[in-house]
């Protein structure tokens, strides 16, 4: 496995009785990129990132993160003993957990203790962990330091699960649906923060269903629909946005609404323009918006 | 010039230092005491509580249960068992469901901390609390209803094997019970009904050998019975175990009892222990 592959997924299939969570699905994430996985709830978006962190165990398929299975029991469990599977599940090393970073969906609440405890706390467990002052300051919740974390409103205690994520340095940092219920000035101020963590290296897989979310921050999007990754790509590129047709329409003199698909919409324009002597009545040129690419792709049209 | 050109020293130089598993634990014994002490449920139904019921029982009854024994002395016993119980048995019981459903555990889970840690923490939070609870209610008997302290050293040293074993059992038992419970709420709907019942016929409240045989049968079977009867052989004059079912205190019997709940109680961990809740795979 090359060094700058963080995370390799091949053929990756977990089901719950007889739903079928994540089917047959394969995944490149490259070191140091932001990659968004984007669907709709039930797509199977947490079942494939908790696999990947550890916290999981999937029926099938390869699955290597910093080059390592993050279920190292996978082999011998499927040799046989299934009996023994759910009890004694194999666990990553504290060397792999030291690597990675984890924001869970929901927050794991400490009521009673202060944001900088809890910090400080969680810093002894890693072997290189960042100053956890200087951590609750990158986060924005130096103001915060003292409070008690029940004191905290949602986006900040959002803020504190980041600080707990990336305490450790993490190589790979996990981001489930972070700024989900956030207003949308926390949510800019949080799309910053993770532009930082970003740019001082750290390579980040984040799940959201916002789309403007994955198109403000991932460097590729995969999109995620019925447990199968539909596409992955820049998100500029989605669904081929670049290269679909442009949509050009304009009313005719009976006051008819018309339009036309065009791969040269200029071209249609300006014979439109002459057809008309001068300005096109109700003139329209559009192309699909990611959200209109998106829809189609999950299948909602 | 040389070619090669180091990269330059990281602005916040990563502080290397692994902490060793003794002072692992420690942290995260003191990280537990102070979450149960900033609790005020946490301080005042499980520490006050005993405390409450022997200012109540012992304003209550001030007789003899006979053989020159106070009510008083015999009573301080069944409530130091039960009080160990409750750090133990009830407080993990109830918190750790708390804990297992906001994800607290999933996330410890998700760092390198090894995962007997977590254990350890709640051992020791366990063990002090038991300890600082044991003290308040001996210094309250003393002062308040002239219970008399042991006065051999073999009498203390038997008072601390009882109540090592007995908390022993029942923080095993107590953090296994809490696989039971579905969600945070139902920790201490599954918990407190256990606890009384056990508390109504292994003699806390009650004059063990008062309660129908039966009853003194089905006892036998859990821990708190044999922490009581313990106890007893602490507090209460040696020709008091003629009054036991028994015939005696059969301290051997209860060392073997409790130490078969430690057993059970860790196999059970072993086996049960849930870090996530069920809804959570």
């Amino acid at each position: 496995m090359s060094d700058d592959v963080a995370i390799r997924v091949r053929g990756l299939r977990k089901a719950y009785g007889d739903n079928v969570a994540v089917a047959d699905l394969d995944l490149d994430v490259r070191r140091g990129e932001v990659f968004a996985l984007l669907g709709p709830n039930g797509a199977g978006k947490t079942t494939t990132v908790e696999i990947l962190e550890g916290y999981r165990h999937r029926d099938a398929g390869e699955v290597k993160v910093l080059g390592t299975d993050p279920d190292p029991a996978f082999g011998s469990r499927r040799r046989g003993s299934q009996a023994h599977s759910s009890r004694f599940p194999g666990d990553p090393t504290p060397e792999w957990r030291g690597r990675v970073g984890i924001v869970l969906q929901g927050t794991g609440e400490f009521d009673e203790l202060t944001v900088a405890e809890v910090v400080h706390h969680f810093a002894g467990f890693y072997p290189g962990a960042d100053d956890p002052d200087k951590v609750i300051e990158r986060v924005g919740l130096a103001a915060k330091a003292r409070a008690r974390t029940h004191t905290l409103s949602g986006g900040q205690k959002r803020r504190l699960d980041v600080a707990l994520g990336i305490i450790g340095r993490p190589e790979l940092l996990f981001l489930d649906e972070p700024t989900t219920g956030f207003d949308p000035e926390a949510r800019r101020e949080f799309w910053e923060l993770i532009r930082d963590l970003s740019a001082a290296g750290t390579t980040i897989v984040l799940t959201t269903h916002y789309l403007d979310e994955a198109e403000a921050l991932a460097d590729r999007v995969g999109v995620i629909a019925g447990g199968r990754l539909v596409e992955v790509a820049a998100p500029d590129r989605l669904g081929n946005r670049q290269e679909a047709l442009a949509t050009v329409s304009w009313r005719t003199p009976e006051g008819r609404v018309e339009s036309a698909e065009s791969g040269t919409p200029t071209a249609l324009v300006t014979e439109l323009a002459a057809r008309f002597g001068g300005e096109v009545p109700g003139l329209t040129v559009t192309r699909p918006t990611l959200e209109d690419i998106y829809l189609s792709m999950i299948g909602h049209r | 010039m040389t070619t090669t050109t180091k990269p330059a020293t990281p602005v916040t130089a990563p502080t290397v230092r692994r902490l060793g598993p003794t002072s692992l634990a420690l942290r995260q014994g003191r990280l537990e005491i102070r979450q149960f002490l900033r609790s005020r449920e946490s301080v005042v139904f499980t520490l006050g509580f005993p405390i409450i019921m022997v200012l109540i029982f012992a304003s209550i009854f001030d007789g003899e249960v006979g053989s020159g024994v106070s009510y008083t002395q015999y009573f301080i016993t069944g409530m130091i068992a039960s009080g160990l119980m409750t750090v133990s048995f009830q407080n993990l019981g109830i918190w750790i469901p708390i804990e297992r459903d906001r994800g607290v555990l999933k996330r410890y889970r998700g760092t390198p901390m090894p995962k007997w840690v977590w254990f350890a923490g709640k051992v020791i939070m366990v063990l002090v609390i038991g300890v600082v609870m044991t003290a308040l209610l001996l210094a309250v008997s003393v002062a308040l209803f002239d219970l008399d302290l042991p006065s051999t050293a073999t009498g203390w040293l038997t008072f601390g094997w009882v109540s090592a074993l007995g908390i022993t059992a029942c923080t095993l038992c107590g953090i296994a019970i809490s696989s039971l419970a579905r969600t945070a709420r139902s920790g201490s709907a599954v918990v407190t009904p256990v606890a009384l019942v056990l508390q109504f016929i292994s003699g806390v409240f009650f004059v063990f050998t008062n309660l129908p045989p039966w009853m003194q049968q089905v006892a036998a079977l859990f821990p708190l019975k044999w922490m009581c009867q313990g106890l007893r052989a602490v507090f209460l004059p040696e020709s008091f175990g003629a009054n036991e079912p028994g015939g005696s205190f059969e301290l051997t019997r209860v060392a073997l009892v409790l130490g078969a709940w430690c057993v059970i109680g860790l196999v059970l961990c072993l086996t049960t222990f849930r870090w996530t809740t069920r809804r959570d795979g």
